[in-house]
């Protein structure tokens, strides 16, 4: 079975992974440009764009809505994406699929077509678009993303491990608390990290339902139509690009030692 | 130890009360879904049936007339403006699809087949460009084609161009190139998970019975993988023919697509049933195309063995 790959698979590979890179390893390189204009040869290397970044109050106002949005966004797609993926991982029920299927749904939607028939109810009903609304949208296309990293971390252990407790006495929720919370914990971590990138990250949903209310890819948006704010734009992007990376890498590892652990375990118990 | 079996058996009948466990089973679990079920409910099904109602009235000024018709489908679908829009986003959405698949899949081979212990690194490394803003993927792309950008100042740089192009930006080219790199991760990930069920011991037997490496791809490992590049397909397709944010960016005149038709009735225009007989039109039309590409896919590979 052990053939040689081509010479040429490993190249391309790595040719790849370059064209999915490149492209964003520009906007650090530009962001300490001297020069407003994102061209090579570079003109000279400064800080400035960052030093002013703080001083910008519509920016830290989307940078606190963001913050804010993100936050409710992340507990409360967990929350129900824990109801859910503990419901479809350990019971039996009529429309278990569908209902899966309807809970991704979002995933398969052009984010549009969600985007304008939220709003469509939400003037319907007469509600403010706020931060509110945009968390609500938020949950929306984040549900999928906790669901399937939930699902993956709730079939992971060993079901003989809450059949044990539940032999022993413990109540359902004992047990839930005590035997598979601690099991699963890396994994809801693990959701909430990444509901909380999607919705920082998030523009179509913030921009149809947020009101007058910016989060930040909003006031990114915004600074785009000037030539002569790009630099603070690509600075503020790499910060963001930076946080992006360093959350996510962080759920990654969470991730992976909590599968080595309840690896680790089954041999133990086994 | 019968005694410690059946001692844990009336303690659970005791749990679960006189019920038989299978339909006690059935409600437990259907109570624990249905706070996220019922967010769906409200979320996602109650406004598309909204959208589909609103899609069949009239907007008259103000105010909404409830009259059934089909005549917000007639402008949607037969507007030289709404119609070109539409057929130029299948036609973007057909061809990102396409190219991602096809890009894709050696990586995903790759992965598979010659990943080794660092499988999961690899994977990581491609998922986390993705994980990167949308919106500033998009502006990169800008700051890449852009008459002062990047492409531009190589190639000058180089002597193979004299004076800056403007032929790399505000097409519809640009769109593909952006969304193809934008969509990457979202096509690797369902055809290295195919890939990987596909049972080793069957391409080692075919390779016994006398296949050659490229009628052993071609007869076992790619039609084995074949849900991967079809859900590949799906998942990229059926999204992006509703981009907003990358024609508008990159695409110029030559590259919008019909989300800004969209937007505009639902924001500047103010004509909601028109807005939303044109997003159940691209969602119908999108299913339709995906279908059907789905079709001739599994008869090309049918025909390829």
């Amino acid at each position: 079975m052990k053939r040689m790959p081509g010479r040429w698979l490993p190249a391309y590979a790595a040719l790849y992974i370059a064209f999915l890179y490149l492209p964003v390893l520009f906007l650090p390189i530009f962001s300490i440009n001297t020069a407003p204009t994102p061209q090579f040869p570079l003109s000279g290397y400064t800080l400035r764009w960052y030093e002013e970044l703080p001083r910008n109050a519509a920016l830290i106002d989307a940078a606190r809505n963001s913050l804010l949005v993100g936050v409710a966004a992340a507990l409360l797609s967990t929350l129900l994406g824990i109801c859910a993926a503990r419901a479809i991982t350990r019971y039996r029920f009529p429309g278990r699929r569908p209902i899966n299927g309807l809970i991704m749904a979002p995933l398969v939607l052009p984010e549009i077509i969600l985007a304008v028939s939220l709003l469509l109810v939400l003037l319907r009903l007469g509600l403010d678009l706020s931060l509110f609304t945009i968390v609500l949208g938020h949950v929306l296309i984040c549900l999928p993303y906790s669901m399937s990293v939930l699902t993956s971390g709730f079939e992971g252990f060993d079901r003989s491990l809450e059949e044990a407790s539940a032999d022993l006495g413990e109540t359902a929720f004992g047990t839930f608390r005590r035997v598979t919370l601690p099991m699963v914990t890396p994994a809801i971590i693990s959701s909430l990290l990444v509901c909380f990138t999607i919705s920082l990250d998030d523009f179509i949903i913030a921009f149809f339902l947020g009101g007058t209310q910016a989060t930040l890819p909003i006031y990114i948006w915004g600074q785009l139509r000037f030539a002569a704010k790009l630099p603070g734009v690509l600075a503020l992007g790499t910060l963001l690009l930076v946080g992006s990376f360093l959350l996510l890498t962080l759920a990654e590892m969470i991730r992976r030692r909590a599968e080595q652990r309840v690896q680790s375990a089954g041999v133990t118990l086994a | 130890m019968t005694a410690a079996v059946e001692g844990s058996q009336a303690i659970r009948q005791a749990r679960t009360g006189a019920k038989p466990l299978l339909q006690s089973e059935a409600a437990q679990g259907f109570a624990l879904v249905s706070p996220t079920f019922l967010f769906a409910l409200v979320l996602l099904v109650l406004p598309i049936l909204v959208v589909l109602a609103h899609s069949f009235w009239t907007q008259n000024y103000l105010t909404i007339d409830r009259t059934f018709t089909f005549e917000q489908y007639r402008i949607a679908l037969t507007e030289p403006i709404f119609r070109d829009l539409l057929l130029r986003s299948l036609l973007i959405s057909f061809a990102v699809s396409v190219a991602t698949v096809v890009l894709a899949y050696p990586v995903a081979y790759f992965i598979s087949f010659h990943g080794g212990d660092r499988k999961n690194l690899w994977l990581f490394l491609i998922t986390i460009p993705f994980w990167t803003s949308y919106l500033l993927r998009v502006m990169s792309w800008k700051v890449i084609l852009g008459y002062n950008g990047v492409l531009n100042s190589g190639l000058l740089a180089l002597g193979i161009i004299d004076e800056p192009s403007t032929a790399f930006l505000y097409n519809s080219s640009a769109v593909v190139i952006t969304l193809t790199h934008a969509w990457a991760a979202f096509a690797i990930l369902p055809i290295y998970v195919s890939l990987q069920k596909v049972d080793r011991t069957l391409i080692e037997a075919a390779a016994d019975l006398g296949d050659g490496p490229v009628r052993r791809f071609l007869r076992v490992t790619l039609p084995l993988s074949m849900p991967g590049v079809i859900s590949a397909l799906l998942i990229v397709m059926i999204p992006t023919v509703g981009d907003y944010v990358t024609p508008k960016l990159v695409g110029g005149k030559y590259g919008v697509m019909i989300a800004t038709a969209i937007q505009a009735q639902f924001g500047k225009a103010a004509n909601w049933p028109l807005g939303a007989a044109l997003s159940v039109s691209t969602m119908l039309v999108v299913s339709a195309m995906a279908a059907a590409s789905v079709l001739l896919l599994r008869l090309a590979v049918r025909w390829a063995r």
